[in-house]
């Protein structure tokens, strides 16, 4: 079983597809689940604490503003523990704020200079699409190792 | 600053999405409940929401996707249900997140439609060729002409 990144990191469709075709995704619900269950300082709503900046500098410079460290204390890790990503490159749904937006940018480029494999590709827009995205992604996975450790 | 202890420590919490013809998520729900051995579910507008310890809550979506393959989907969720951060019983309006759920929602009929595909392709079934369109003939100019006739008279 791989450890697959996905992104958008939200995404209900890669999450899906990972899972079914018996590999782990690695999305933003593991990094908050982890910061939710950890008793600490209130800090809502996603128990983002000042320490998130800090730990973020590990993945980006220290001139880049604490949202975007924050928001790469949650991905970085998983970034770091993944063995291949899926991206899905045209995701409307991935917006948001400067930082977000940075920050998503940031994950890509990780990603890419992480030397994992990596598939990209476009959300279907119709059925024939749609045959071919999860064709592309089933053999994806089907090429990455099942067992833990190995091939 | 206020203290933070939370709850549901050491549990999993997984959406399970169901985008199907044959059944609406209180049907889900009511065949997950048999299944659950104490797994705690949440129904939802598009589905459900379960929690529980890590191997019961993969024991029991493994189940409920068994229930509708193509049309039952899951994804992992980092807030327990009816957290007040999160619950629109509590913020008002959407819940954060829904709208990239919905968003996605409507391209699931895409992946069910591939999921089906590639399963009948490994069946083995040849894949069937597509319907030939049909050449529909020009309307008649004499034909135009009784439909008019016959819408006046």
């Amino acid at each position: 079983m791989a450890k697959v990144f996905i992104y958008p990191a939200t995404s209900l469709i890669l999450s899906d597809l990972v899972a079914r075709f018996g590999h782990k995704p690695l999305g933003a619900a593991l990094g908050i689940r982890e910061r939710i269950q950890t008793a600490g300082v209130d800090s809502p709503p996603l128990q983002i604490t000042p320490e998130e900046p800090k730990r973020g500098l590990k993945y980006a410079a220290v001139e880049v503003p604490s949202g975007v460290r924050g928001r790469m204390a949650i991905y970085g890790p998983l970034i770091e523990e993944a063995e291949a990503a899926i991206i899905v490159t045209d995701a409307d749904l991935a917006f948001g704020c400067m930082g977000c937006a940075r920050t998503d940018e940031l994950i890509i480029f990780s990603l890419r200079q992480s030397g994992i494999p990596i598939l990209e590709l476009k959300y279907p827009s119709d059925e024939e699409e749609g045959v071919q995205f999860v064709a592309a992604v089933k053999k994806f996975l089907d090429g990455l190792p099942k067992e833990e450790g190995g091939a | 600053m206020a203290e933070y202890t939370p709850d549901y420590v050491g549990t999993v919490t997984k959406y399970v999405f169901v985008e199907s013809p044959s059944m609406t998520p209180g049907e889900l729900a009511l065949r997950a409940y048999e299944a659950s051995e104490g797994v705690l579910i949440k129904e939802t507008c598009f589905g459900l929401q379960v929690t529980g310890e890590p191997d019961s809550v993969d024991r029991l979506v493994e189940e409920i996707r068994s229930f509708d393959p193509t049309h039952i989907f899951i994804k992992d969720r980092g807030f327990p249900p009816g957290d007040p951060r999160r619950c629109r019983a509590n913020l008002g309006g959407a819940r954060p997140g829904y709208l990239g759920h919905e968003r996605e929602f409507r391209l699931l009929r895409y992946i069910t439609r591939g999921l089906e595909e590639l399963d009948r392709r490994e069946e083995g079934e040849a894949e069937p060729a597509p319907p030939a369109r049909e050449k529909r003939p020009l309307l008649d100019i004499k034909r135009l002409q009784e439909l008019i006739d016959t819408e006046e008279s």
